[in-house]
């Protein structure tokens, strides 16, 4: 019985955070048929502003260069961090400590500060293009992706991989079957880690971006003044819709199959 | 020794990804005929750039920002090498003293008779003999209200101030435009450096904090039109907006007068191609483009083709065409002595601590 | 011997990363260094890193570290149960429900935000609901009640993914173990979880202590411009009074702080072992 009841109080927690965290997201979802141009004014449904999108090639570029820098940031950075943990975790006591004091930099500063820190540092090298962007974006993705792999690394099991190497296995081999498959779930998550935090940053890529490119963010920090356009709530809404499906299907369908199976 | 080579190829990736990087943003660089515009955000209809674009063969590329302040950062870094940029009136004139922008030779732009003489005038006070800029819009800054709510019509700043609408008042969220409004109240010139009329100033909105619901810039629109607030202070094209939302509105230029403000473009000292420049601008002047540009922004166009062709109802209307004695006691933002400037940060930081 | 060996030789791994951070994190950080300790005329000067002892600058610094405190404690408080649930039902195990935690971050944050003020404000949904059941409106917005709301919402995530991660290793046996052996929930959740979480607990504290504590876009929007936090003032040095040699100092006092405060909370974690963050 009170076993029941604590269930109750658990399923109801955690529906009260969830409501919590996707409140705005509703929101942003209402607004997204929202016939009226202004936010604060509901005028009526309609589903103009999702033909509209996809009229616009200005927005279709923003995304466009916003899913590319994600991928690619979280993908080198992801390359990076891992390799750069294993190395990390091999150093003496003092290094170690050292090396990861300075990961936690770029979380350390204001986003504009950094921004404008890069900005002022690119200046002096290269133009800003979509390159500084990249740049950028795999700096602070870094950390995320150190953060996430190297607990995983700490708990790996050093002998496996020895005896693998014992028994005749070159390194890159023992690597790719022993080591990488003890590291994957931190890897995934430290890729995932800095794809979410890529795709979120605005002040960064605001000052590092060069003339022309635009991602999603500054895209819609330059309609801050006019009203944001009813077309990105619209995007947003199918951004998300897109990926709340593909979870879905990852969770279930291997599921449902099993079952089948049976 | 593996082990090195293999950080060596990581090493080489990662400067490949670097040159790929520069190359890529090189390419787009080296055209000869293009021009890098920075504008403030959703102050241009799209497809005017299309068209400039189909008409002269000219490449466009595009920046936008939000206020003046964070172009002049933008600029000065050098990071960009823009050719043309559209700003506020102090901040032209800062450019111009710190010899940034380029001359413009306006007389042969064939249609510049399209800027009324007024509005030539206007520039002139930022821009002296009118060289460097070519006016784009303007308006005013006033209260813009809802009509529902307050007993009687407001016709002065009087009523931001005297705690009859304590929480209902929104105020500007940036320097020079709050402390206007104190110093126009107090009957002071807005380009005061005169410290006693600042303290006294920052002593009325320290006063006034209290009955403040918010300061804000963009989002004051949508606050009283969703009657959240009963005022703000406020540009005259959101007004406008706000009032195409909300019939219950109502836009105001204080008698003791406001600020009077223009944005207009200039040519910096990186544009290599002055000529192609110049089409630019005359193009904007143009009447069916800055038609255009007018029907996407809705400011108060300083364009005499524009203005003819406006119905009736909205040449009378006060936030987009305000009459001669609404404008009287308007003045235009100068630039101001860096002293007074980093008094007014301060004063600005405290009133903000407070 | 031998291993020991290997492992200095397998320190080169970590080449192109310290490589990366000397380019782009460590240089970047000296432009600002320079800028803090410069003036305008190219002297020496410690005035912009000292400002912070203004009264201005430090009212401002006292009121972030507040609301980066209360924003912590709230994470943690809201983040334990939850995690704790997550355990009882035993959600979650595939990552699915994690990844529902993180999914609102891949919408953009300036819409989030705003959709969070149309929540709050006077007239806004929440105002509404509350109406409906009978209860008078709440006068949060534009308060440091909405700004706290804004950043605990911002960063709960951060502090959920590794106490969960933390907690989810906890071996079942143990806690049954305990169970038979007659103790009662809360003597397991202080005896057992409690001190297993702690490493997790740590990462979540810095992931959520340091961006609330610089954190300005937040007060700006859900603060109406009424509440200056020093992240909004640094902000303000740098983009709108154009005073970069202020605005650095700035930061570098507010850097020096929040390493202190960090060092300080790193100290009870002996084995300098940070949990994953996911």
């Amino acid at each position: 019985m009170v076993d029941r009841i604590k269930d109750y109080l658990s399923r109801f927690y955690i529906v009260f955070i969830f409501i919590f965290l996707y409140a705005p997201i509703l929101v942003m979802i209402v607004l997204s048929f929202n016939a009226s141009r202004s936010r604060v004014i509901w005028g009526g449904f309609t589903l103009d502003w999702y033909t509209q999108l996809f009229a616009s090639n200005e927005v279709m570029e923003a995304l466009t260069t916003t899913i590319i820098l994600a991928v690619a940031s979280a993908t080198i950075a992801t390359l990076i961090g891992t390799i750069g943990a294993i190395g990390i975790n091999a150093m003496r006591e003092k290094n170690y400590k050292l090396v990861l004091a300075f990961t936690n930099i770029p979380m350390l500063n204001a986003d504009i500060v950094t921004g404008i820190a890069l900005m002022l540092w690119f200046v002096r090298f290269m133009p800003l293009g979509f390159g500084s962007v990249l740049i950028a974006h795999i700096t602070f993705n870094i950390p995320y992706v150190i953060l996430s792999v190297m607990p995983k690394i700490r708990q790996m099991n050093l002998s496996v991989y020895e005896a693998a190497r014992d028994l005749g296995a070159n390194a890159l081999y023992a690597f790719m079957k022993i080591t990488l498959p003890q590291l994957m779930g931190g890897i995934m998550s430290g890729f995932f880690m800095a794809f979410t935090m890529s795709m979120d940053d605005f002040a960064i890529t605001y000052f590092t971006k060069g003339a022309g490119v635009n991602t999603l963010s500054t895209m819609i920090y330059s309609q801050i003044r006019k009203g944001i356009k009813p077309e990105m709530y619209a995007l947003s809404t199918l951004i998300f819709a897109f990926v709340f499906v593909i979870l879905l299907l990852v969770n279930y369908v291997p599921k449902m199959k099993k079952r089948g199976g049976r | 020794m593996k082990k090195r080579i293999i950080a060596a190829v990581l090493a080489g990736c990662m400067c490949i990804t670097l040159l790929y990087g520069c190359g890529n943003s090189k390419k787009a660089d080296n055209g000869k005929d293009s021009l890098t515009l920075f504008n403030y955000g959703e102050y241009i209809d799209p497809d005017v750039l299309d068209q400039f674009t189909e008409e002269t063969g000219i490449e466009i590329k595009y920046e936008e920002a939000l206020t003046p302040e964070e172009m002049y950062t933008k600029y000065k870094s050098g990071a960009i090498k823009y050719d043309l940029m559209c700003t506020s009136d102090y901040m032209i004139q800062k450019l111009i003293d710190e010899g940034e922008l380029q001359k413009i030779d306006i007389n042969s732009m064939e249609y510049k008779d399209n800027i009324d003489q007024k509005y030539w005038k206007l520039s002139n006070d930022i821009d002296p003999g009118n060289q460097y800029s070519v006016p784009y819009f303007w308006g005013t800054v006033g209260i813009l209200y809802n009509t529902k709510k307050v007993k009687e019509p407001i016709d002065s700043w009087e009523v931001l101030f005297n705690h009859e609408y304590s929480g209902e008042i929104i105020m500007q969220n940036s320097i020079r435009d709050l402390y206007m409004v104190a110093l126009k109240y107090l009957g002071y010139s807005l380009n005061t450096e005169d410290e006693d009329e600042l303290r006294a100033a920052q002593n009325l909105l320290l006063e006034q904090k209290a009955d403040v619901q918010a300061y804000l810039v963009d989002e004051a629109r949508d606050e009283v039109v969703a009657e959240n607030a009963v005022m703000a202070v406020i540009y005259s094209g959101e007004a406008y907006l706000g009032e195409e939302y909300n019939e219950d509105l109502a836009y105001v230029i204080p008698k003791e007068g406001s600020n009077l403000w223009v944005d207009s473009w200039c040519v910096t000292k990186y544009c290599k191609n002055p000529e192609n420049a110049e089409t630019f601008l005359n193009f904007l002047c143009r009447d069916d483009i800055a038609q255009k540009n007018f029907d996407y922004i809705y400011y108060s166009t300083p364009n005499n083709a524009v203005i003819d062709s406006l119905p009736e109802e909205d040449k009378n209307n006060e936030a987009l065409v305000p009459s001669e004695d609404a404008t009287d006691n308007c003045e235009v933002s100068k630039k101001l002595p860096d002293d007074t400037t980093k008094l007014m940060n301060y004063l600005w930081k405290e009133l903000k601590a407070e | 011997m031998e291993n020991k060996r290997k492992l200095n030789k397998r320190t080169w791994f970590s080449m192109p990363y310290i490589l990366w951070i000397i380019g782009f994190t460590v240089i970047p950080l000296l432009v600002i260094f320079q800028d803090a300790f410069v003036t305008p005329e190219g002297g020496f000067t410690a005035q912009n890193v000292l400002a912070i002892f203004e009264p201005v600058h430090l009212k401002s610094m006292l009121l972030s570290l507040e609301i980066a405190l209360a924003c912590t404690l709230i994470c943690m408080l809201l983040a334990y149960p939850l995690v704790l649930a997550l355990r009882r039902l035993k959600l979650g195990r595939q990552g699915f429900l994690l990844f529902v935690l993180i999914l609102p971050m891949w919408m953009n944050f300036i819409l989030r935000l705003l959709a969070w003020q149309m929540i709050l404000s006077k007239n806004g949904i929440l105002n509404m609901l509350l109406g409906f059941i009978g209860i008078s409106p709440l006068p949060i917005a534009n308060t440091w009640i909405s700004i706290l709301i804004g950043v605990v919402y911002d960063y709960l995530p951060f502090m959920i993914l590794p106490i969960y991660n933390a907690i989810a290793e906890i071996d079942e046996d143990i806690i049954e173990a305990a169970k038979d052996l007659g103790a009662g929930g809360f003597t397991i959740f202080k005896k057992i979880i409690l001190p297993l979480s702690v490493p997790g607990l740590l990462s979540g504290i810095v992931m959520v202590f340091v961006p609330s504590m610089t954190s300005f876009v937040v007060s700006d929007v859900l603060g109406g411009g009424k509440i200056q936090l020093i992240g909004n003032v640094i902000e303000q040095e740098f983009t709108k009074n154009v005073d970069w040699n202020l605005g650095s100092g700035l930061s570098v006092s507010l850097m020096i702080f929040v390493l202190i405060s960090m060092a300080f909370t790193m100290k009870n974690d002996p084995e300098g072992k940070e949990s994953a963050i996911w």
